[in-house]
């Protein structure tokens, strides 16, 4: 067991697939020679070589679609961008052409496109975002949003063996600040669609994924040491397909609900996940279904703003203390 | 498997991305006063980019930083051949033609800083200074992305009838993006006054311009949409600025759009993050391309042509010291933006 990065776990992850399958190949840009704009890929380009790590202009909307293209060829390619908030100038390839192959031709497209995410780095607007919640609404697209080192691995490993198109999004903010002993033997592999409970609890729950379930985490050694609280958190790891049922578990288990993202509030995945529980536990709640996002303004740049906009454990022992106290 | 391999080209050398004739424009006719302006112009943002990269280890400036050093005359020269009523676009690599736009030191400084007194209220940060009444239409940090936007620009001046011109400027690794040729395309067919200055610095990140490029000729491009082109030594302030000068007089007189590639280079790595060399550039080809310095190369011709002595360098050195010290003091004192800004603009407000 050695102790990893979340970054070098995905790396390891990346490298096993291509070691294992010489369908699989890197295409994004700054990839190869250069090894990634966080390194992801370093060392990948020695290894592999620059026919399978591949160099591309800054042409997002032709990365994706080749990625696709080479893939309804039999190929298996992981398309990086290089921040994920570049994935909407591929937004028409995703969501009209990858999302819906299969469905229209029987077309399998099994790509992974994956890149960093999130905020709390100062990287203003076009380098912070969240962009799982437009891509959730689209039928066809899975999403998985690695919390742990031990996911982050599994879960690219999983995604590159996945026969659909899998959107992978990596937390930028967990890269180098999180770190986990992990086997270094067999096969670490992640189900897609499976949940994890984080913590356990009785008093109240806490579903949240990605970055967030670091701060759900200490707030609720916070709501231990303080007020007494179990607080159960449950690390979704999967978007879609959704875990009903370890919601539907977890929510029969506390009878209190709080959902945490890192995202904004408005057609965020939280209400998703409200009106699920609405739908299939509602008589199990003791409280109402409560939501600590991102407000719903563009991420501003200035540190104080950009604090004040994400989400804060302080934020999340809040609003866990008005839910606890119904 | 030979998926995607990047074509070589062995006879590219650093050097075959200089324009083939690296002579400098004649100083004679020239207007001493105005030479010294431009000077002093780049001067100014050499030493505004060596503190922002200071303020940057210092943890006051935060995010990503992208300098300009290397590539003064660009703005420089540009900046010196458009007129205030025109407009200007940029990539996140802004601070320099900010600067060059009058912006000033300290509202740049202070966005650098996220404090409320920026150009952006500090909610933009480097990659987005922003200033209306300087018609400076912004950074962008979605590289290729200000490109349709300078095209609808020019669009608008001519609906309006007007004479101004708008300008954009990007690096080469934008013009693999489909945001470049389908505004292009546009400006060619609509006859627009745009000028679409392509900073050739020779890397996007960290990848050479020929490994993701199937012609490095960027100037080349213009003949897909039968559109003027120029290619033009970005190391020479005065070459830019009459460049641009022609490309304006076109836009302004035909109504016709240019595309310029300026050839530059940029002496530190991409961003703050990145090393100056290694990986993907030698220290030796970084040393190669310092010699042609503007801000080294461009006193001394001043001086040999008895436009500048001793005491003059010395002077307008210790004034842009001033200068820049005054605006990182400003930068430090201003207030941090009020958490009630916060929700301020995102529609107009009622
Ligand atoms: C659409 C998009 N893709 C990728 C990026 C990440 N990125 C930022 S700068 C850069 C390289 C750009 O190089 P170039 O256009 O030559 O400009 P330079 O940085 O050299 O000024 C890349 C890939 C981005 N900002 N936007």
């Amino acid at each position: 067991m050695a102790e990893v990065t979340y970054l070098e776990a995905l790396r390891q992850g990346l490298r096993e697939e291509m070691r294992r399958d010489e369908r699989v190949f890197i295409l994004g840009e700054d990839v190869g020679a250069y090894g990634g704009a966080f390194k992801v890929t370093e060392g990948f380009y020695e290894e592999f070589g620059e026919a399978r790590v591949i160099d591309t202009p800054i042409s997002e909307a032709a990365i994706v679609g080749a990625a696709a293209g080479a893939a309804h060829m039999g190929l298996r390619p992981v398309a990086e961008m290089q921040f994920i908030d570049f994935i909407s100038c591929a937004y028409d390839m995703l969501t009209n052409y990858v999302a819906t192959a299969r469905y229209r031709a029987g077309l399998p497209t099994p790509i992974v496109v994956r890149g960093p995410c999130g905020g709390y780095v100062r990287g203003g607007p076009f380098h912070s975002q969240n962009p799982e919640a437009a891509f959730l609404h689209t039928p066809g697209l899975k999403i998985v949003c690695p919390a742990t080192a031990r996911d982050a691995k599994g879960l690219i490993k999983a995604a590159i063996r996945d026969d659909d198109p899998v959107l992978y999004f990596e937390h930028k903010f967990l890269y180098r600040r999180i770190k986990e002993a992990l086997p270094e033997d067999g096969d670490l592999l992640t189900p897609i669609g499976k949940a994890r409970i984080a913590r356990e609890g009785r008093d109240l729950s806490i579903i949240t994924y990605s970055a967030m379930v670091w701060k759900a985490l200490e707030a609720a050694e916070i709501l231990e040491r303080e007020d007494g609280l179990a607080v159960e958190v449950l690390d979704l790891r999967t978007l879609v397909p959704m875990d009903d049922d370890a919601i539907v578990a977890t929510v029969e288990k506390t009878n209190k609900v709080m959902i945490v993202h890192e995202d904004t509030r408005t057609g965020g995945v939280a209400g998703e996940i409200a009106a699920r529980i609405n739908e299939r536990a509602f008589e199990w709640l003791d409280g109402p279904v409560l939501r600590v996002t991102a407000a719903d303004v563009p991420l501003p740049y200035a540190p104080t703003l950009e604090d004040y906009v994400l989400p804060q454990t302080a934020d999340v022992v809040a609003v866990a203390r008005r839910l606890a106290a119904y | 498997m030979a998926a995607g391999r990047p074509r070589r080209r062995d006879d590219l050398k650093p050097q075959a991305l200089r324009p083939k004739e690296a002579t400098p424009s004649p100083l004679a006719g020239e207007s001493p006063a105005e030479l010294r302006r431009l000077l002093r112009d780049m001067l100014l943002i050499r030493r505004f980019e060596e503190r922002a990269g200071e303020q940057y280890a210092l943890g006051k400036i935060g995010g990503f930083c992208h300098l300009y050093i290397g590539q003064e005359a660009v703005a420089v020269g540009s900046m010196a051949a458009l007129r205030p009523d025109d407009y200007v676009m940029c990539s996140y690599r802004e601070h320099g033609q900010a600067l060059a736009r009058g912006l000033g030191a300290r509202s740049v400084m202070a966005e650098l800083f996220g404090k409320a007194t920026g150009c952006s209220g500090g909610k933009g940060g480097s990659m987005h200074l922003f200033d209306a009444e300087r018609r400076f239409l912004g950074g962008h940090a979605i590289v290729g992305g200000q490109i349709p936007l300078v095209t609808g620009a020019a669009f608008a001046i001519k609906y309006r009838g007007g004479d101004q011109v708008a300008a954009a400027f990007f690096g080469e690794a934008a013009v693999n993006n489909g945001a470049f040729h389908e505004a292009l395309n546009m400006a060619a067919l609509w006859k627009l006054p745009a000028i679409y200055i392509c900073e050739n610095n020779r890397y996007g990140m960290g990848t050479a311009a020929e490994r993701v490029s199937a012609i490095y000729d960027i100037a080349a491009r213009a003949c897909s949409y039968d559109m003027a082109a120029e290619t033009v030594d970005g190391m020479e302030v005065l070459a830019v600025r009459d460049a641009v000068a022609r490309a304006a007089t076109r836009a302004r007189e035909q109504q016709v759009p240019t595309l310029l590639e300026v050839r530059t280079y940029r002496f530190m790595g991409h961003s703050m993050a990145d090393p100056i060399h290694g990986h993907y550039r030698t220290k030796e080809e970084v040393e190669q391309h310092k010699a042609r310095d503007p801000i080294a190369t461009f006193p001394e011709r001043l001086r040999a042509a008895g436009m500048l002595d001793e005491e003059g360098w010395q002077a307008m050195e210790a004034d842009v010291a001033a200068e820049i010290e005054d605006a990182v003091r400003f930068a430090d004192e201003s207030p941090d933006p009020e958490p009630s800004a916060l929700s301020a603009h995102v529609y107009r407000e009622a």
